[in-house]
């Protein structure tokens, strides 16, 4: 295993009037590795992710990406990490005045040269792989809210990006879909290897997708373990969570059973 | 303690507005620089908006063209018939419009309608997040959704203002010669006479100079609307940064205009 991490987030803090959210995060990301984020709703995940994407600046911190200073970088070179990056926002962010299709071509059309029948292909491709065909003439007004984070993933994934961050992607989505939706990732992960940061609440599922589970509480990344250790970390607020999001089923089987 | 009050106000208002004004400028740079540079453009992008900024206006300006001018024709031969000099009316015409109405009143006209529209566009890609995507996928905002309303509001707007004077020059001909009874031959005589280059360049170089006026303040107002002091949230923050853009556009229109006219006179 390749021991520099590809994404390191030291110390940062940043808040928002009195409200202080993130109060010194830690967390590596190592290249070819799958980190999931977990934590309650509403304490800073989204957050950590736009930091790394250079959205949000930090109020103290830093963030370093390929080893190089995110807020210290030329906008050129912020540019061409970001070519690297794909992106499924929380809300799909989607361009809501141009069709599915449109969409998912746009990094193609603007980023590349390829001409509008390759453009075409690959697009098809995508939107299959998420199970899309016949949307692709839909605006992101006509789609369920599932759909939205479907189309939002093909986006994503549609130039093949070396990292991938995934804001919740199967938020939404019924069961048979967000098994699918797994199933395309670790498709696509082992064909293409790319390092994925994921925010989920999917939480037992998502373990099996992971190769490190971080817990971010009380706006500090608790620890971040490959998920066998972290089902069994001493640390009390992982514990708490392992049996709050995981203890409910063995109790509910007890009560059945 | 009022007075430290009133003092720590104004002076978080001073520097709330100097960072706004900063922030315009760089954002004008910024999409000064990204139009010349390369990689390539589509040309689609460029059109689409000429359409929409552009070909979509034309209704509004020759209906407000048309009045514009047979309001000058009435108000001319009225005034003119006085002196006895009805002979000059086509002239007359044809210089407030070229020179003053023509410009101001079809950038008011598109400030109204397409101005508007930019800001509002841009705002709500701001407030969805669909900019912060774009970002991330390293494709420039400013070059990719800027650049070609730029282009297409500053080639649109002198095109626009020239429909907007020919058409006020037919209605002032047409109310004045054929509803008032001037002289035909003399009111394009006249015309002919009087209007110098000097005057279409004056015309030409406000029209232009408002375009980029228009452009300029609407898609920055839209594209920092969630800098906004008074809260640049939602679909209200949306209504209110475009109404804010529309207004200190026209009234920047009007100050400039001024200033435009005193240096090339
Ligand atoms: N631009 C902002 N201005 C003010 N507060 C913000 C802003 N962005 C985020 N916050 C605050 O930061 C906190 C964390 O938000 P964030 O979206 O990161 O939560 P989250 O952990 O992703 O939650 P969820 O699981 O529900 O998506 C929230 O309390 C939110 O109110
Ligand atoms: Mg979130």
């Amino acid at each position: 295993m390749n021991t520099e991490p590809i994404i390191q987030l030291i110390d940062i803090k940043k808040g928002f009037g009195p409200q202080q959210v993130l109060k010194g995060i830690n967390l590596s990301i190592y290249e070819g590795k799958t980190t999931v984020i977990v934590g309650e709703s509403g304490k800073g995940k989204s957050l950590i992710i736009k930091h790394i994407l250079g959205l949000i600046k930090p109020d103290s911190g830093k963030v370093f990406v390929f080893g190089k200073d995110l807020n210290k970088m030329s906008g050129k070179e912020l540019k061409e990490i970001r070519s690297y990056f794909g992106v499924l926002f929380q809300n799909a962010a989607l361009f809501d005045s141009m069709t599915v299709f449109d969409n998912v071509a746009l990094p193609l059309r603007e980023r590349t040269r390829a001409s509008e029948g390759d453009i075409a292909g690959m697009v098809n491709e995508k939107l299959k792989l998420m199970d899309l065909e016949g949307s692709n003439e839909k605006f992101p007004a006509q789609l369920s809210g599932g759909m939205r984070k479907r189309v939002g993933l093909a986006r994503a994934l549609v130039l093949n990006p070396r990292i991938v961050f995934f804001d919740e992607p199967t938020t939404g989505l019924d069961v048979a879909k967000s098994n699918e939706i797994y199933r395309v990732f670790f498709r696509t992960q082992t064909k293409l290897g790319y390092t994925a940061v994921i925010v989920s609440h999917d939480v037992p599922k998502i373990f099996k997708l992971a190769d490190y589970v971080a817990l971010l509480h009380d706006g500090i990344i608790q620890d971040c373990l490959p998920p066998e250790d972290f089902q069994t970390s001493d640390n009390p607020f992982i514990r708490e969570f392992v049996e709050k999001t995981m203890g409910l089923i063995y109790e509910s089987e007890e009560v059945e059973g | 303690m009022i007075l430290l009050k009133f003092l720590e106000k104004s002076g978080e208002l001073g520097l709330y507005y100097i960072n706004q004004a900063g922030r315009m400028v760089i954002f004008l740079l910024h999409v000064i620089i990204s139009t010349f540079k390369l990689p390539y453009y589509k040309v689609s992008n460029i059109t689409k908006q000429i359409y929409i900024i552009g070909s979509l206006s034309i209704f509004v300006i020759v209906f407000t063209g048309a009045f514009t001018g047979m309001v000058l024709g009435l108000q001319g031969y009225n005034t003119l018939k006085k002196f006895g000099s009805e002979g000059l009316l086509g002239s007359a015409v044809a210089l407030s419009l070229i020179r003053e109405l023509g410009p101001v009143l079809a950038a008011l006209m598109v400030t109204g309608r397409a101005g508007s529209a930019i800001c509002a566009e841009i705002g709500i890609m701001r407030n969805s997040e669909q900019i912060d995507a774009l970002e991330c996928m390293a494709i420039d905002p400013h070059k990719y959704i800027m650049a070609p309303k730029f282009i297409a509001t500053i080639v649109s707007m002198p095109l626009l203002t020239a429909i907007f004077n020919v058409v006020g020059i037919f209605g002032g001909y047409l109310v004045g010669v054929k509803l008032l009874g001037a002289s035909e031959g003399s009111y394009f005589t006249s015309m002919y006479k009087d209007v110098e280059f000097q005057d279409v360049y004056m015309g030409f170089v406000k029209s232009l100079c408002f375009g980029l006026l228009i452009v300029w303040i609407c898609a920055a107002k839209g594209f920092y609307v969630h800098y906004e002091r008074t809260g640049g949230f939602g679909a209200e923050g949306v209504s209110r940064v475009t109404t804010y853009a529309v207004v200190l556009t026209s009234v920047s229109i009007l100050v400039f205009d001024y200033f435009i006219t005193s240096l090339l006179l």
